[in-house]
């Protein structure tokens, strides 16, 4: 599966001022139009509703931007994004698919409220809040064992064995939180933390810690793939698995480190959220980023630093259109259409562009399919 | 547990496992004509849910189980034809594809539902009325086995046809070219492009009957999401068959059965929790996995887009 080459030609070279500039507009064109057009096709959806799509979006934006409560809201939910998609990014990179985000995040969160307001009345909050990050953390790469150790010793495809986990990951979530996590009174939800175990806003705001915790999140993977030899082999794995094996690299090895290393950053957005923001959960609770944040990881050319925008973006459009869906009588799940189908109209795009330049690199990329081929 | 082995209790586990089984067998057997070919489907959750909705709406209109199945079954195959478009004929990435089909899917029927029967939430009436005449008289040992409806002799009829087609005919004979050796296939004189086109579009069509008999007749209505991950199973059993579809029935009733006796055993008042009867089918498949590891295979050139000449 050559799935990441069309990325991968997208990723920055380097390259002379002039064509690193004219690399910047095609990347940000790239990356506009499907958003735009989905923007469009969402908008003549409404239409057909009887729904006014300006009001709509116009809604949406007062809800995340405009008002403060809502522009704070909105940054917060950046954390867990920026934090899967990190999840995401390494695994993608080497061509790795762990689509099992869902339970992944979910029984870590469970992990995160059932066991937090214990832990917090018998340690200082400090050490609470690394506690339960690292057990999150734990419990998030636990989930990806069994499928990286079928991908790395008999290669079963890991995207249908992470989903697989992913729905025994909520069931056993649920499980959790009815069971051995439940609090006291009628609904199965577990406790809740106090307020003051609660991670602490960035001075001036009424955002939490963890946004600042993810964005170093970000910026070390991006460096770890532009500055480390780590990166590189999970670049080389994810552009041809052959050569990897030839260079004398550890597949198997470098296979479960990335698979632990994305469900951990998983686990972490879980524990931020709960922490930062929810305080506990309650069982029918799932926010199920998972699929969704799977197109702007794409958006982004699986780069930690450009997946900063686009998560900003998400949240506005997940604050926002929560709101505006309420409003216009429509369920939430419209936002799963709106990011189907910015998925499908990036890849056309992008089709459209590799077409256009093909004519220009075809001895590069003729060379390059041959020797994946063989 | 004695007491529990009645002949009813048997009945009910056989009755609900196979009426479990059914989506699965369809979806099942879509995919492994779909991935003989080289095409990973990953967006067969997204074209069930299609096929289930449009199912339900022709059925709660029409009152016809025949015309809801077909619907379904064109809708599932008009949904496919987004894979033929990006994945076949422009040899765009299929998982990616495959993601945004079942996201654009799931937002999609929602709205659509949401929006055509807010508040109403209608049912359908109970699939006896609906059940074939003739062959739910049939008098029959072993009871609920054989008042089955239709689709479920269709589906094993279709088992035995497909299987003979893929191993034994020269269009079978193609889709497992196009999946093992495009190349070959070509040179042959044969398109891969068209072979896999009619691969994909005869699995979406599957899968959309797939999802119009779990809306129609194990769900009785529709809700967002009711295939629950139906999709993404069908998709393992099919990685699991290796082309050999009566694992597919295998695969179908190991998935009805483990929800059927789950739902039995409640039904005769030993309690399990609703959530782990949702886990159940993914376990056991996880532990087939384990088990047969070594033994799932997947066609050499899966997933990998064809462009003629590019050696």
């Amino acid at each position: 599966m050559t799935a990441l080459a069309t990325t991968a030609d997208a990723l920055p070279a380097p390259a002379s001022s002039p064509r690193r500039a004219s690399r910047w507009a095609t990347s940000l064109a790239l990356t506009l139009i499907p958003v735009g057009l989905a923007l469009v096709a969402c908008g003549v959806i409404l239409a057909g509703l009887g729904v006014d799509p300006i009001a709509f979006y116009r809604d949406m934006v007062t809800a995340s931007v405009v008002r403060t409560s809502g522009l704070y809201d909105s940054i917060a939910r950046m954390a867990p994004i920026l934090l899967i998609s990190c999840g995401l990014i390494v695994v993608f990179r080497a061509n790795l698919w762990n689509l099992g985000m869902d339970g992944q995040y979910l029984l870590a969160a469970a992990f995160v409220a059932g066991l937090g307001p214990w832990l917090m009345t018998q340690v200082p909050v400090i050490v609470g809040w690394i506690v339960l990050s690292l057990v999150a953390m734990a419990i998030g790469a636990a989930w990806t064992i069994i499928p990286a150790w079928l991908k790395s010793r008999f290669g079963i495809n890991e995207i249908v064995t992470t989903l697989m986990m992913s729905f025994i990951g909520v069931g056993l979530a649920v499980v959790l939180v009815k069971g051995p996590f439940d609090g006291p009174g009628g609904t199965p939800q577990t406790d809740v933390l106090p307020p003051e175990a609660m991670l602490a806003d960035i001075p001036g705001t009424n955002v939490h810690i963890g946004v600042i915790v993810a964005l170093l999140v970000c910026l070390i993977t991006y460096l770890v793939f532009a500055r480390t030899s780590f990166g590189t082999r999970l670049d080389v794995l994810g552009a041809n698995p052959r050569a990897a094996v030839h260079l004398g690299i550890d597949v198997t090895r470098l296979i479960i480190v990335a698979f632990l290393i994305s469900g951990a950053l998983i686990g972490l957005a879980a524990a931020v959220d709960i922490q930062g923001i929810f305080a506990y959960m309650r069982s029918d609770w799932n926010p199920s980023y998972g699929l969704a944040v799977v197109p702007l990881v794409f958006l982004a050319r699986l780069n930690a630093l450009a997946i900063i925008p686009f998560a900003a973006f998400f949240s506005l459009l997940s604050i926002g259109g929560l709101y505006a869906t309420r409003r216009a009588d429509l369920p939430s799940d419209f936002g799963l259409l709106f990011t189907g189908l910015m998925l499908l109209f990036m890849v056309g795009i992008q089709y459209l562009y590799d077409r256009r330049s093909r004519a220009r690199d075809s001895v590069v990329r003729r060379t390059r399919r041959s020797a994946e081929d063989d | 547990m004695t007491d529990v082995l009645t002949p009813s209790f048997v009945t009910t586990v056989i009755a609900l496992g196979i009426t479990a089984a059914v989506p699965l067998l369809y979806a099942s057997l879509g995919e492994i004509f779909a991935e003989s070919s080289g095409v990973l489907n990953v967006g067969l959750e997204g074209m069930m849910l299609s096929g289930a909705f449009a199912g339900f709406v022709v059925t709660l209109e029409t009152r016809e189980l025949l015309l809801g199945l077909l619907a379904g079954g064109v809708a599932g195959a008009l949904v496919s034809l987004l894979m033929v478009l990006f994945c076949i004929r422009l040899g765009l990435d299929q998982i990616v594809i495959g993601i945004g089909i079942v996201l654009a899917a799931e937002g999609a029927t929602s709205l659509l539902y949401t929006t055509w029967f807010v508040g109403s939430r209608p049912r359908l009436p109970a699939i006896d009325e609906l059940a074939v005449p003739i062959l739910s008289e049939l008098p029959v040992v072993g009871g609920s086995l054989f008042t089955q409806p239709l689709a479920v002799y269709v589906g094993l009829g279709l088992v035995v046809v497909c299987g003979w087609v893929l191993r034994r005919t020269t269009i079978g004979l193609n889709v497992r070219a196009a999946g093992e050796r495009p190349d070959s296939l070509d040179a042959a004189g044969v398109s891969v492009v068209r072979v896999r086109t009619l691969a994909e579009v005869f699995c979406g069509a599957l899968a959309g009957v797939g999802g119009a008999y779990l809306a129609i007749v194990q769900a009785g209505t529709f809700g967002a999401f009711v295939t629950g991950g139906v999709g993404f199973i069908a998709i393992v059993i099919a990685m699991l068959a290796r082309g050999r579809v009566y694992w597919s029935i295998l695969g179908a009733l190991l998935f009805g059965m483990s929800l059927s006796i789950a739902t039995a055993l409640q039904l005769v008042g030993i309690a399990i929790p609703t959530d782990f009867v949702f886990m159940l089918p993914f376990i056991s498949i996880i532990v087939v996995l384990i088990l047969f590891a070594r033994q799932a295979r997947l066609p050499s050139a899966l997933g990998l887009p064809y462009h003629r000449g590019s050696r």
